[in-house]
C-alpha cells in the first residue's frame, strides 16, 4: 500500500521541480505546524487501527493449525498467480491506451478518459453482472466465443483473471499517463528529431523515462487485483482451486468461524505487503 | 470489543429514547409500540419480510422497520460482533445457535417457518432436469450455495440421501447469488428454496423426493442488542401471528411444525 503514495510525488516531481522552491526551504526550516500534524496523524491513525483490530483478535495459539488447514494455500496461490496475471493483461492494454490518452490529439478523448475511469466508480458487483452480459453464456460476445472457440469465461479462472483486470486497470492507467504527462517531451522531441519514428520513441525514450511511474501503476494495479471481491464471485462463481481466491475464502469462512477469517485475512495481508515492500526496494526508486 | 459495543449501544439507547419521545403524542391507543426496529433476516425471506414490514408499520402508527437481508450465518457474525440489531431471523438453527450461544438473544427462538430445496430450471426446463440425478450428468452447470451457509448445507444433506455427486460450477455465498446464476442463464441448475423460485417468473421450480430429508426450520429471536425491546417483541409477534403466516403461505413458506 505504500506504494500508492510514491505514485503521486514521482509524477509531481517531475513535472514542477521549479515551483515552491524558496516556500519548501522556509518549511524545512521551520517546525512541522500542528495544523499539518494532528490530522495527518489521525489519518494514519484511521489507517493503522483496523490493521490493530485484526492482530489483537488473531488465535495466535492455533495459527499453525489454521494456516495448513486445506483450501488455505490453494486460495493464497491462485490469488497471486491471478493478480499478477491480470496486471500483466493491464500492462499490455493499459499503458498504450495511457500513452494514446496523453499524448494522441482525438476528438472524444475526454469523454474516453472519463470511461476509463468507469470500473473506480462502479460498484464491483454491477462490474462482474456488466462482464457476464458481454462474456456470460449468453451475453453480447460470450455465446460467440463459446460456439467458435469453445472458450466459455464465467466460472473459469480465466475469468477470475478478467474480472480483476477490469477493476484494477484503470489505476495502471490512471499512474501511467499521469507520468506522461509529467514527463519531459523534449526528449521524444529530440528522437524525432534525430529520425526515430513514434514507435521507437516509444520503445526507447518514452518508456524508460516513464518505468517508474509504470511500476508504480503496476504495483497498485496487482495490490487491487489481489484484493478484488466482487465482480471475481460474480462473474467467475467461488469454486476452491479454480476461482476461489483469497478474499472469497475469507468472506465464506467470515459465515463460519470469525477467527479463520482474520487468519486468512492476516496472511493476504503480510504477503502482499511483502511482495509489495520487495518491489518497491527494488524498482520503485522514490524521489 | 466491549468498550466500543457500549458506546454504540449508549448512542443508540439514546437515539431511541430521543424517538419515543417525539412520537408519544401520536401513539397508538393499542400497545404503544413506536419508533425504529431493525430487523436481520436470512436472504431467502427478503419478499415475505418486506411485505411483513409495511403491513407492520401501518399497523403500529410511528414505527419504523428497517432491514438488513443476507446470509443467515454473515448475519449472526454481525450480531455477535456488536451490530444494531433487534430481531434475528435465520435460515437455519445453526446461525441461531451462534447468537444465542453469544448470549445476545431475548429468550428462546421460536421457528415461525420451514422452507424446502427445490432444483431451479429456467421455464421450458431445456435440459430436461426431471430430479437430483440429472444435475450430475456432464455438460450441465450446476450452481449450489457453499456448505458453510444454510442453503449449501440443506443441498449437501439432499445429494447426500440421494447419493448423487456432483461438481457444481460454483458454491455461491447466499441463496440469492444462486438464483441470480439460474436467472442470467449462467448455469442450467440451481438448488435454491422454493420460495426463491416463486419471487423469479423466468424459472420453474422441480420438487424432488430428497428434499424432504433437508427441510430447514426457520428461527426468530428478539435481541438485546439495540435496544429496543417493545417493537422487537412487537414484530416477532407479528410474525407469527396468523396475517404474518398468511404472508409466509403465500410466498410458499410452510408452517412451523405443530
Amino acid at each position: 500500500m505504500t506504494a500508492t503514495h510514491d505514485a503521486a510525488p514521482t509524477g509531481s516531481a517531475t513535472a514542477g521541480p521549479q515551483r515552491g522552491g524558496a516556500a519548501r526551504r522556509r518549511a524545512a526550516a521551520g517546525r512541522v505546524p500542528a495544523a499539518l500534524l494532528v490530522p495527518a496523524g489521525l489519518g494514519l491513525l484511521f489507517l493503522v487501527l483496523p490493521l490493530v483490530g485484526l492482530l489483537a483478535r488473531a488465535p495466535w495459539t492455533t495459527l499453525p493449525q489454521r494456516l495448513t488447514a486445506p483450501g488455505v494455500l490453494t486460495a493464497l496461490r491462485l490469488s497471486v498467480q491471478t493478480a499478477t496475471l491480470a496486471t500483466l493483461l493491464c500492462l499490455l492494454l493499459g499503458v498504450p491506451l495511457a500513452w494514446l490518452l496523453a499524448r494522441v490529439e482525438f476528438p472524444g478523448r475526454r469523454l474516453v478518459r472519463a470511461l476509463v475511469t468507469v470500473p473506480l466508480v462502479l460498484p464491483p458487483v454491477v462490474g462482474g453482472v456488466a462482464l457476464l452480459l458481454v462474456f456470460g453464456r449468453r451475453g453480447l460476445l460470450g455465446g460467440w466465443l463459446d460456439d467458435t472457440f469453445g472458450v466459455t469465461l464465467p466460472f473459469s479462472t480465466a475469468g477470475v483473471v478478467l474480472a480483476e483486470a477490469f477493476v484494477a486497470m484503470p489505476f495502471l492507467i490512471i499512474a501511467v499517463e499521469g507520468a506522461l504527462r509529467g514527463a519531459d517531451r523534449r526528449y521524444e522531441e529530440a528522437a524525432a528529431t534525430l529520425g526515430a519514428g513514434r514507435w521507437t520513441t516509444f520503445t526507447h525514450v518514452t518508456l524508460p523515462l516513464v518505468a517508474p511511474g509504470v511500476t508504480a501503476g503496476a504495483v497498485l494495479c496487482w495490490a487491487r487485483a489481489l484484493g478484488e471481491f466482487g465482480a471475481t464471485i460474480t462473474f467467475a462463481g467461488n469454486y476452491p482451486g479454480r476461482t476461489q481466491t483469497m478474499p472469497l475464502a475469507v468472506y465464506l469462512a467470515l459465515e463460519t468461524d470469525l477467527e479463520s477469517a482474520v487468519v486468512l485475512s492476516l496472511i493476504l495481508l503480510t504477503v502482499s505487503v511483502g511482495i509489495l515492500a520487495a518491489l518497491r526496494d527494488r524498482w520503485v526508486t522514490g524521489p | 470489543m466491549r468498550r466500543p459495543r457500549t458506546l454504540l449501544a449508549g448512542a443508540v439507547a439514546l437515539a431511541a429514547l430521543t424517538l419515543t419521545g417525539c412520537g408519544s403524542a401520536d401513539d397508538p391507543p393499542g400497545d404503544g409500540t413506536t419508533g425504529p426496529v431493525t430487523v436481520f433476516a436470512a436472504a431467502s425471506l427478503t419478499e415475505p419480510f418486506t411485505a411483513l414490514g409495511r403491513r407492520f408499520e401501518a399497523d403500529h402508527p410511528g414505527t419504523r422497520v428497517t432491514f438488513n437481508f443476507a446470509g443467515s450465518s454473515a448475519l449472526a457474525t454481525q450480531i455477535t460482533q456488536g451490530a444494531p440489531a433487534d430481531v434475528f431471523a435465520s435460515a437455519a438453527p445453526g446461525p441461531m445457535r451462534t447468537v444465542t450461544d453469544a448470549g445476545d438473544a431475548v429468550g428462546e427462538p421460536a421457528v415461525f417457518a420451514r422452507n424446502q430445496l427445490v432444483i431451479a430450471v429456467p421455464t421450458g426446463d431445456p435440459k430436461g432436469v426431471r430430479g437430483l440425478a440429472d444435475l450430475a450428468r456432464p455438460g450441465t452447470k450446476v450452481a449450489l450455495c457453499a456448505p458453510q451457509v444454510p442453503c449449501g448445507e440443506a443441498a449437501r444433506k439432499a445429494l447426500d440421501a440421494a447419493g448423487v455427486r456432483l461438481t457444481p460450477v460454483t458454491l455461491e455465498q447466499d441463496v440469492k447469488g444462486a438464483l441470480a446464476k439460474v436467472k442470467l442463464g449462467e448455469v442450467d441448475a440451481a438448488l435454491v428454496y422454493r420460495t426463491d423460485v416463486r419471487t423469479a417468473p423466468e424459472l420453474t421450480g422441480v420438487e424432488f423426493p430428497e428434499s424432504a430429508r433437508a427441510v430447514n426450520d426457520y428461527p426468530i429471536v428478539a435481541l438485546k442488542s439495540a435496544g429496543h425491546p417493545t417493537g422487537a417483541a412487537a414484530f416477532v409477534a407479528y410474525v407469527r401471528s396468523p396475517a404474518g403466516r398468511a404472508v409466509l403461505t403465500e410466498a410458499g413458506f410452510q408452517p412451523p411444525p405443530a
